[in-house]
């Protein structure tokens, strides 16, 4: 035996499979079990993650109940518990007492879950430092009893150890229950978990999550949406993010026999033209059998993937939330600071490297949000909050580098977090996200990324502008009514009287003194009768709308200037929105929008306009978006210059 | 006699009418008057004093803000109409609390009821004893060989010789010194000594400074109400006195000097009636500061402005003022003219204010 021979075997005798307890005990940092602190928030947010991911696959409403106790010597009580679909018997040991055992890790779709470590960590985590079961409840239906497993995790073998199984009653239709003990920071834990069931309720207004706290306290997080979103649909891989390894490894497990069908039905966004195109690049014969390519032929097949141009991925994979829940949810969560307005964005979906992704954005405003603070974020990817790292994530980076002066906000040397009254928020929907760790708290920082939220806030930080702006310009002008209705008359009214002579008429100088056209608007909410809502020039308005509120919005438009005015009006709508009765006639309805083409209004006159909406929530839409078209903008208080559509 | 209040009641018609043919002939109510700020006030050779220059601002009540200036305009010249017919007077700050009960029209504080009032006079050019107003400043005080005639309350007129019919405190400036209520009579001095504080004025008369050095001494009691300037000014031409002022060392100061003798921003339309383009500066100078090497303190920042913006003002460019400012700001120092008091109590009387008089030609070394 040679001397390297040698020194082979000694190593081989070294090496052995690192347990599991180990690879935790190494890695906890990164899985977020790093303090007492962060062990509780991840344990909770790893089981929440799970009930919310569980529930939109079985189109369930989840309702979640989180609840805490805390025992003297640094150890909690964790239960969490949720009306999903429930775990059969045979998989609870897998899911609960196995690592790196899952249903997400091989799917191309949106989820939360995405490794198949998080559950198995928080009872492993449990384990290691109480030295307690973990006990699961579970029931799959209606009309079946629930199951009560206890168990433990083999440590060596990555297997789990069923302590104890036994058949019980339980109320609930279906769904799960996980109690575990785990050593935790209570005290400190306390405002995290709290924020980050606030902020879950925020991107999951589908949910419903109770928290009890070890006092009894109990908190609750609102539904304010009965809409499950949309189950995301599984997607291939598409050919241009996709490592060579992998093309391998799918080309070995295929039932295709030819590399054509081989692409077509392996891959997304490959039609038989891209196929060709692709295999011709590769100069591929488009018959061969992908079982016997060499490693050559992979590797330029994989290169001319990045050749050839191929559709983007199909967006039914994402689950965005969008804006108008968005905006519910941050109004119904920012409640007690009562903000001035809430502003929404949402980008189109895009591609990073092969995976789509969409930013949707907000900006909470005013209130009793500090104006002298830096602004806080809020940053979600799919669905689930960020609360670490918070300096490492693209979306700051992003935020970071927009001057935010020109809209208003402060900011030193136009760089940096703004400071200002606002919160902003930020949510990233993709089938895969790139996180910058494992412990999934901060998305790297990729261009493509960082370029669409960046894109997404100025759109939202515009309107924020345009509406400061507007309430500048009405507050002004606001100041004129009190100068028209009540200082003028007396001035005229003193003046007249010391002279001895008739108060004079002073419509001609309030018009003068006025000098705009103004356009105030209210919106009221009510709750609807039977009766349909009548339809009007747009075809889809025969909908059907039972219950829920209409929206009528009031739009008076005066004349004080001293010339009569004639212009176009547009009123802009949500496009889930269903149009009901419109005064005056409208000249045109889209889904966007309700144009008017005014009548000449005479000096001093006014013209009342109106138009109800279905089809929404109350508080959806709270704030006419008015603009006019055919007349000078700057002589107009309360709608802007309409720009085309 | 009853003065005749005509004119000045169809000039404060004419603000009305104004206002009423604006609004009748559809325009929006506005009156134009000099602007009164220190950028608008420029040197009249003919009369010596500065007066305002051409530039006009318009009151217009277009905007909110000119729009209540101008109610409360409205409400003031009525009110001012009401007292000439009821033969009636107030005191600013009385007309300031009658104003409580205008309404919309109620002033927010005494200054900008003040300030309306000015503005009248320099519209209407009327003066404000014209209009029946009366500031409430109690009058300076005055100690000197002279003799004045004062028109009493009963009607009855009354001699006073301002050194012996008079106490330590000497004779009260009443708030009208025009010739219908004072008269000068005999005076038997060499100079007029405009003194800033209340604390020298009492130390020139216990040491005597007035009948030893021949001197009237005027106590001006801070920034000098119009009637003491007033006073100076006749008691200056009638009597021809040379007037010298005594004050501290600092910007502020330098402003009471100015408004005797240039006339102050504020009544730069009556200048001509209240300045005396005569009147010299005899100290405390920043150059005293140096020479008498006199006790200091660090100007403040406002100190520092004040200094700065005097510097632009038109009132002091000539070449004494900018050369003092000038070393003043370079020294960063004030004092003040009871600081004399270092070198003991008779120190002013018997050796500052004589050197500085005789600096000055008027007293032989
Ligand atoms: N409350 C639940 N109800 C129903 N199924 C569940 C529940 N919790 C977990 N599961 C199932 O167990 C699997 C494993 O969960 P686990 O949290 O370990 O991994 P994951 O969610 O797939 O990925 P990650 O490690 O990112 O959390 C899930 O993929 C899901 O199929
Ligand atoms: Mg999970």
């Amino acid at each position: 035996m040679t001397e390297v021979e040698a020194i082979a075997h000694k190593l081989a005798r070294q090496q052995k499979e690192i347990s599991v307890a180990e690879f935790f005990e190494r890695n906890k940092h990164i899985l977020g079990f790093g303090n007492p602190t962060r062990s509780l928030l991840t344990s909770v947010k790893e089981g929440v993650d799970n009930v919310l991911d569980a529930c939109e696959e079985s189109g369930i409403l989840p309702e979640i109940y989180v609840e805490i106790k805390n025992h003297e010597d640094g150890e909690c009580r964790l239960i969490i518990e949720d009306n999903g679909p429930g775990i059969i018997k045979k998989q609870v040991p897998h899911i609960f007492g196995r690592l790196l055992y899952g249903s997400r890790f091989h799917a191309i779709r949106q989820s939360r879950g995405q490794q198949g470590i998080g559950i198995s960590a928080v009872v492993l985590y449990s384990q290691l430092t109480t030295g307690k079961h973990a006990k699961i409840t579970s029931k799959i239906q209606e009309d079946r009893p629930a199951t009560v497993t206890e168990l433990a995790i083999d440590t060596n073998r990555n297997r789990a150890e069923v302590i104890s199984r036994a058949i019980v009653h339980w109320e609930k239709p279906s769904g799960t229950r996980l109690e575990v003990s785990i050593v935790a920071d209570y005290k400190r834990g306390k405002r995290f978990v709290y924020d980050y069931l606030q902020s879950t309720s925020i991107v999951n207004p589908h949910a419903q999550i109770t928290f009890k706290e070890p006092d009894g306290t109990e908190h609750l997080f609102e539904r304010t949406s009965e809409t499950i979103p949309k189950k995301p649909i599984e997607i291939k891989p598409h050919p241009q993010g996709i490592e060579l390894g992998t093309l391998i490894k799918i080309a070995k497990g295929t039932k295709s026999r030819r590399l054509s069908s081989f692409l077509k039905s392996e891959f997304s966004s490959m039609g038989d033209r891209t196929t060709k195109a692709v295999c011709e690049k590769a100069q591929l014969d488009r018959g061969l059998d992908p079982k016997k390519m060499s490693r050559e032929q992979f590797l330029t097949l994989h290169k001319a993937f990045k050749k050839v141009k191929i559709m983007a991925p199909s967006t039914d994979c994402l689950s965005p939330i969008g804006e108008i829940l968005i905006k519910r949810s941050l109004k119904h969560q920012t409640q007690e600071i009562s903000p001035e307005f809430i502003y929404t964005a949402s980008r189109p979906t895009s591609v990073f490297s092969g995976s789509p992704f969409q930013i949707e954005v907000g900006i909470v405003y005013g209130g009793s949000l500090p104006k002298d603070k830096s602004v806080r974020l809020l940053r979600f990817a799919n669905r689930v909050p960020l609360l670490y790292q918070q300096g490492d994530c693209v979306s700051t980076a992003a935020i970071s580098s927009i001057d935010w002066r020109r809209y208003g906000f402060d900011q030193s040397s136009g760089k940096g977090i703004p400071s200002g009254p606002a919160i902003f928020f930020t949510h990233m929907s993709s089938t895969l996200i790139p996180f910058t760790s494992e412990s999934k708290e901060a998305i790297a920082d990729i261009p493509e990324i960082e370029s669409e939220i960046k894109l997404a806030f100025r759109e939202c930080a515009r309107k924020v502008q345009s509406h400061i702006h507007k309430e500048v310009k009405r507050v002004k002008t606001r100041e004129k009514f009190d100068l028209i209705t009540k200082i003028l008359p007396e001035i005229a009214k003193k003046s007249s009287d010391m002279l001895g002579k008739p108060v004079p008429s002073l419509d001609a100088v309030i018009t003068k003194i006025m000098d705009v056209i103004w356009i105030e608007d209210l919106i009221e909410c009510e709750k609807t009768s039977s009766k349909p809502v009548q339809a009007t020039l747009f075809e889809d308005s025969s909908e059907n709308i039972d219950g829920g509120w209409i929206t009528k919005s009031t739009i008076l438009v005066v004349n004080y200037k001293n010339m009569p005015q004639k212009f176009n009006l547009y009123a802009l709508i949500p496009e889930d929105a269903v149009v009901g009765t419109v005064t005056p006639k409208p000249a045109k309805i889209t889904s966007r929008y309700i144009k008017w083409n005014l009548d000449a209004i005479d000096p001093a006159n006014k013209v009342d306009i109106s138009f109800e909406l279905a089809g929404l929530d109350k508080g959806d839409f709270d704030e006419n978006d008015l603009y006019i078209e055919n007349i000078n903008a700057s002589y107009v208080i309360g709608a802007d210059k309409w720009e085309g559509e | 006699m009853p003065r005749d209040f005509t004119k000045v009641i169809e000039k404060i018609d004419l603000i009305a009418e104004k206002v009423y043919n604006d609004l009748k002939s559809s325009e929006i109510p506005h009156l134009k008057l000099p602007t009164r700020t220190k950028t608008n006030i420029r040197f009249d050779e003919k009369l010596n004093v500065w007066k305002y220059g051409g530039n006009t601002t318009e009151r217009s009540a277009k905007s909110l803000d000119g729009a209540y200036m101008m109610l409360r305009t409205m409400y003031m010249v009525d009110f001012i109409k009401d007292m000439i017919k009821a033969n009636k007077s107030s005191t600013l700050r009385e007309m300031y609390y009658i104003s409580e009960g205008w309404d919309l029209a109620k002033f927010h504080s005494q200054p900008e009821s003040d300030s309306l009032a000015e503005d009248l006079e320099v519209i209407t050019s009327c003066m404000r004893e014209d209009f029946k107003l009366r500031p409430e400043e109690d009058g300076a005080r005055v100690i000197g060989n002279f003799t004045l005639e004062e028109m009493t309350r009963n009607k009855t007129k009354k001699k006073i010789h301002c050194q012996d019919d008079v106490g330590d405190s000497g004779y009260t400036i009443p708030y009208n010194v025009e010739p219908e209520k004072i008269t000068f009579k005999g005076a038997d001095a060499d100079f007029i000594l405009a003194v800033e504080t209340g604390g020298m004025f009492d130390r020139l008369v216990e040491n005597g400074f007035d009948k030893q050095h021949r001197a009237i001494i005027v106590h001006l009691k801070g920034q000098p109400a119009r009637s003491t300037r007033r006073f100076i000014k006749r008691l200056h031409d009638e009597k021809k006195l040379p007037v010298l002022v005594f004050t501290d060392c600092d910007p502020w100061s330098y402003r009471i000097f100015g408004s005797v003798a240039y006339g102050a921003i504020k009544t730069a339309h009556i200048s001509e009636y209240l300045a005396t383009p005569a009147a010299q500066y005899l100290g405390v100078t920043p150059s005293d500061i140096e020479n008498y090497k006199l006790p200091t303190d660090k100007l403040s920042k406002e100190d520092i402005h004040a200094l700065k913006s005097e510097l632009s003002d038109p009132r002091f460019q000539d070449r004494f003022w900018k050369h003092e400012i000038k070393l003043q700001l370079s020294l960063g120092k004030k004092s003040e003219q009871q600081a004399l008091a270092k070198y003991g109590l008779d120190y002013v009387t018997d050796t500052y204010l004589p050197e500085k008089l005789a600096e000055m030609g008027m007293l032989k070394k």
